[in-house]
């Protein structure tokens, strides 16, 4: 029986199999849709999620792998939506069609954490997420945006 | 508001009235006839007489509601319409609430594509929004006892200046109610320099939804006790399941059924492509299931498919006679008399849409005594009428008995316009009576796409003394759009080689304009710009071309080209200007001329001869969608070949700005999308199968190899609205390989930039 610890809550996910993937049981068994399914193959970046602070893509990352792990998702970013990351979105009209930019911000949020300055080459480096939108130069900055909020 | 009652009605009326309170004043106005408005008071009782082509209600607490009848995918369109309303109501936007439509063709068409949302519906989104606000005027003249004229709604009130005195527009909705509809003709339309919300920027109404992870695409789609399918379908278009033995997927864990669905017959439309569907409790344990099928296929008439050995029959048919479309003045003598004549071919791959939310829908069909009688769905789709006809007819039931409600749309590009998945969804929930939701993974999008065409185009040109041209033809070769939905067309379109080829611009005495034959061996569909990505391509380069062996700068020569400012006799060149009129949208010569002029400006086009070698300008425009794009994009090309591109300018004129900030948005991601387009999209075929199959060998431009900056101005115009979300697409790549050609000396004359070595020293 696995039990896994997402956003702060224990939640018991039966006699799910060890190997299955942790982007499916948030979306299908537990209902936290917010996180997206792209490629299945870590090549896009919109599952991403973070595990104990640093973002993984929940697509390639096991149950069995996320073990006695805290899983945040988007649903446990922010109480209220206000997370420094996500008022910068909100600032700089980031999002088109949206679908992408879940997991932009939680690529954004766990790089912010390690890094409250990101250059340019930063940025470029680890931001690879795909966004079929294009909104790169937003996201680019709202990252910068972000730091700034966080520097204070 | 005749037609007989039927379940469909209630559960689209229930839909809307949910949202408007008892005693509102509600607005039925037919979209597909600006002049067909009717009202009501929703009172107790009289609610359920209402018919659902709903589309304005005002409370009596002043709560505002306005249908969104097209698709959200990204451009801000669920948002932007409805403010348009809001703007000529005199709504306060804080108590707008906006619903989204059901499919129902009465609203006229949903299809969201072709950039067509705003050109069609401002004005009658206007109309509506004048109609409620005059009504609200009239009711409160009537109780002041005062000339209507002298009464104006302001900001969610009416007013009477003299005297002071107002009133919300929740204390009218009673009185209003029971008015005549006034006619379109006595509205008091707002001037222009009163508008409020048009041409004014706000968070799209799904912002936070999305910032927050809880906007529900249809991927997230859920019906109650639905099953979630994966389904493996032919790999050659036009196959089908000679044999399978599911054994191995039984025994996954969550595998509740296997069921074949039948491939299409004739052409290919919007039927399913066949296969064998595996249904489970989880995404996960159905895909793990589909993979471990083992299917026996039967290839069909495609299994020969190759794309290297089709391109060199483009190649044949682009440069043999064709079909004529455009015969101006004598172009063949003139060229066959010139001892100067120049010719270039260009050709562009199958593209595939690979929208980041993958094809997914949930439907639920209901079957009575064993006879199909209805299906409610809910689907990522740009076309939730193309869902009624295509669930309808694979059903065998009125397409008045699928009820589509749209989610958010994950991106489409065209994709979602074409509703197989719908479909697929459909027969499934049918076969097993209860809902099923279908989602493709990134492979089978990639796989199993309505594709990009493939294309050839032969341009030849007479030089005059000064290297300008005197007569011009070109040909293009490609398998057309019409084949999806006629089997075995093999010519091109008139709106296809319109695109590009047949509205040539320029000014000069003898153009011919040809199509060859191209028989399609895949599904062909229109992606984001459609034909304008490779007609333009060829075009702007071979101008591009022409420049450089005339030893002239490109930006003046492609002025020279295009001549005076002058209108475009759309008439004489036989063009469809995309069903609208002449005079309302000419082609004009002189809008194209000035954001080619600005592109050039902004970006300090002088500069261009002080360009260490390995950076370049170049330049293109368009028009397209009825609107004039100007692109000027910088590159920086690397010793080992790689390509950077730091800057690009794009001038866009498009009329009448709605929403200015998502313009700015759609311009910015047209640049990223037609950058990947120039760097690196290529489908492609081996015996009849897709050898792409995921982001790793379908690549996407990133962060750090996206356009890096993006300075884009927007033309201040009061010309009725033109397309946006296409328009400033095709001449990005083009200017983008004219300025690869100005960096390296290298000319590109096929896509992508991935084939060709770049490297120099
Ligand atoms: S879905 Fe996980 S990286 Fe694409
Ligand atoms: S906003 Fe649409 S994919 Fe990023």
């Amino acid at each position: 029986m696995a039990i896994i610890n997402v956003n702060g809550q224990k939640r018991d996910l039966g006699n799910v199999s060890s190997d299955t993937p942790l982007l499916w049981v948030l979306r299908d068994q537990l209902g936290l849709t917010g996180t997206k399914y792209g490629c299945g193959v870590s090549e896009c970046g919109v599952c991403t999620v973070h595990l104990d602070g640093d973002a993984v893509q929940s697509c390639v990352t096991t149950v069995g792998e996320v073990g006695d792990s805290v899983v945040t998702t988007i649903e446990g970013l922010s109480d209220d939506g206000l997370h420094p990351v996500q008022n910068a979105w909100r600032e700089h009209g980031v999002p088109q069609c949206g679908y992408c930019q879940v997991g932009q911000m939680m690529m954004a949020a766990a790089l912010l954490k390690s890094n409250n300055d990101p250059t340019d080459e930063d940025i470029d480096n680890e931001m690879w997420n795909i966004c079929r939108c294009g909104t790169y130069p937003r996201i680019r900055a709202a990252i910068k945006t972000a730091a700034k909020e966080l520097q204070k | 508001m005749s037609q007989p009652k039927r379940e469909r009605n209630l559960t689209s009326r229930r839909g809307f009235m949910a949202s408007v309170s008892s005693g509102s004043l509600v607005l039925m106005a037919r979209l597909s006839n600006a002049q067909d408005i009717e009202v009501a008071t929703a009172a107790e009782g009289d609610v359920e007489s209402f018919e659902p082509d709903l589309f304005v209600s005002i409370g009596s607490d002043g709560k505002v509601t306005i249908l969104a009848h097209r698709s959200e995918m990204g451009t801000g369109i669920r948002t932007g319409l409805p403010r348009v309303v809001a703007d000529e109501l005199e709504a306060d936007w804080s108590k707008v609430v906006i619903q989204q439509a059901v499919g129902d063709k009465r609203l006229g068409s949903q299809n969201t594509d072709g950039s067509n949302s705003v050109r069609h519906f401002f004005k009658r989104m206007r109309v509506a929004g004048a109609t409620a606000r005059t009504m609200l005027e009239q009711a409160a003249a009537a109780k002041w006892n005062v000339e209507p004229a002298t009464c104006r709604g302001k900001n969610h009130r009416v007013v009477h200046a003299e005297s002071g005195r107002s009133l919300a527009y929740g204390e009218l909705v009673q009185a209003a109610g029971e008015l005549k509809v006034p006619r379109p003709d006595e509205l008091r339309m707002k001037p222009a320099s009163e508008w409020r919300y048009i041409g004014k920027d706000a968070p799209i109404t799904d912002l936070d939804a999305i910032l927050t992870g809880k906007a529900v695409y249809g991927i997230d789609a859920r019906m109650e006790n639905q099953l979630y399918a994966v389904i493996a379908r032919p790999p050659v278009v036009g196959g089908k399941v000679a044999s399978f033995d599911s054994t191995e997927t039984r025994k996954i864990a969550g595998v509740q059924s296997v069921i074949e669905i039948e491939g299409y017959q004739g052409a290919p439309v919007f039927q399913p492509l066949g296969g064998v569907a595996v249904c489970a409790d989880s995404t996960w344990a159905a895909w793990q299931g589909r993979d471990r099928l083992r299917v026996n296929w039967e290839d069909g008439p495609n299994a020969e498919y190759d794309t290297d050995v089709y391109a060199g029959q483009l190649a044949d048919s682009a440069n043999k006679p064709g079909k004529v479309w455009r015969d101006t003045g004598d172009a063949k003598s003139v060229i066959a008399e010139s001892d100067k004549v120049y010719a270039a071919d260009y050709s562009v791959p199958h593209l595939s849409h690979a929208p980041m939310e993958t094809p997914c829908a949930v439907a639920d069909v209901k079957v009575d005594a064993g006879k199909v009688v209805s299906c409610v769905l809910k689907a990522a789709t740009q076309n939730p009428q193309a869902v009624q006809q295509a669930v309808g007819a694979a059903l065998g039931i009125p397409e008045a008995e699928v009820v589509v409600h749209v989610t958010l749309l994950g991106s489409g590009f065209g994709r979602k316009s074409k509703p197989d998945y719908c479909v697929e969804a459909a027969l499934l929930s049918k076969e097993l009576q209860r809902p099923v939701h279908v989602t493709w993974t990134r492979e089978d999008d990639l796989q199993h796409d309505y594709y990009h065409t493939m294309s050839h185009v032969h341009i030849e040109a007479s030089l005059r003394e000064d290297g300008t041209p005197s007569g011009w033809l070109q040909r293009a070769a490609f398998p057309s759009i019409s084949s999806l939905f006629s089997d075995g067309a093999d010519q091109a379109a008139g709106f296809e080689i319109e695109m590009g080829l047949q509205d040539l611009p320029y000014e000069v005495p003898h153009i011919r304009v040809e199509s060859g034959k191209a028989k399609a061996h895949t599904r062909i569909g229109w992606l984001r710009s459609v034909n304008h990505i490779p007609h333009n391509f060829a075009v702007s380069s071979f101008a591009d071309e022409l420049a450089h062996r005339a030893g002239c700068d490109p930006l003046d020569y492609l002025l020279t080209l295009l001549g005076e400012d002058r209108l475009l006799d759309v008439k004489a060149a036989g063009l469809s200007n995309r069903g609208a009129s002449a005079e309302e949208y000419p082609y004009d010569i002189g809008r194209l001329k000035h954001v080619t002029q600005r592109a050039a400006d902004l970006a300090r086009w002088e500069r261009r001869s002080e360009l260490p070698k390995g950076r370049g300008l170049g330049i293109a425009c368009c028009r397209s969608f009825l609107g004039y794009t100007g692109h000027v994009v910088e590159v920086a090309v690397d010793h080992d070949g790689s390509v950077q591109i730091p800057k690009v300018w794009t001038v866009l004129d498009a009329g009448v700005i709605v929403s200015p900030d998502r313009v700015l948005a759609q311009v910015e991601g047209a640049a990223s999308m037609a950058a990947t387009i120039a760097m690196y999209g290529k489908v492609t075929f081996r015996q009849g199968r897709v050898n792409q199959s995921n982001f790793d060998n379908y690549r996407i431009a990133t962060m750090k190899d996206s356009p890096r900056e993006i300075i884009t101005e927007l033309v201040e115009s009061d010309a009725p609205p033109a397309g946006v979300g296409e328009t400033p697409v095709p001449s990005f790549t083009p200017a983008m390989c004219n300025a690869i050609f100005s960096a390296t000396g290298k000319r590109i004359r096929s896509l992508p930039l991935a084939d060709h070595d770049l490297t120099w020293s």
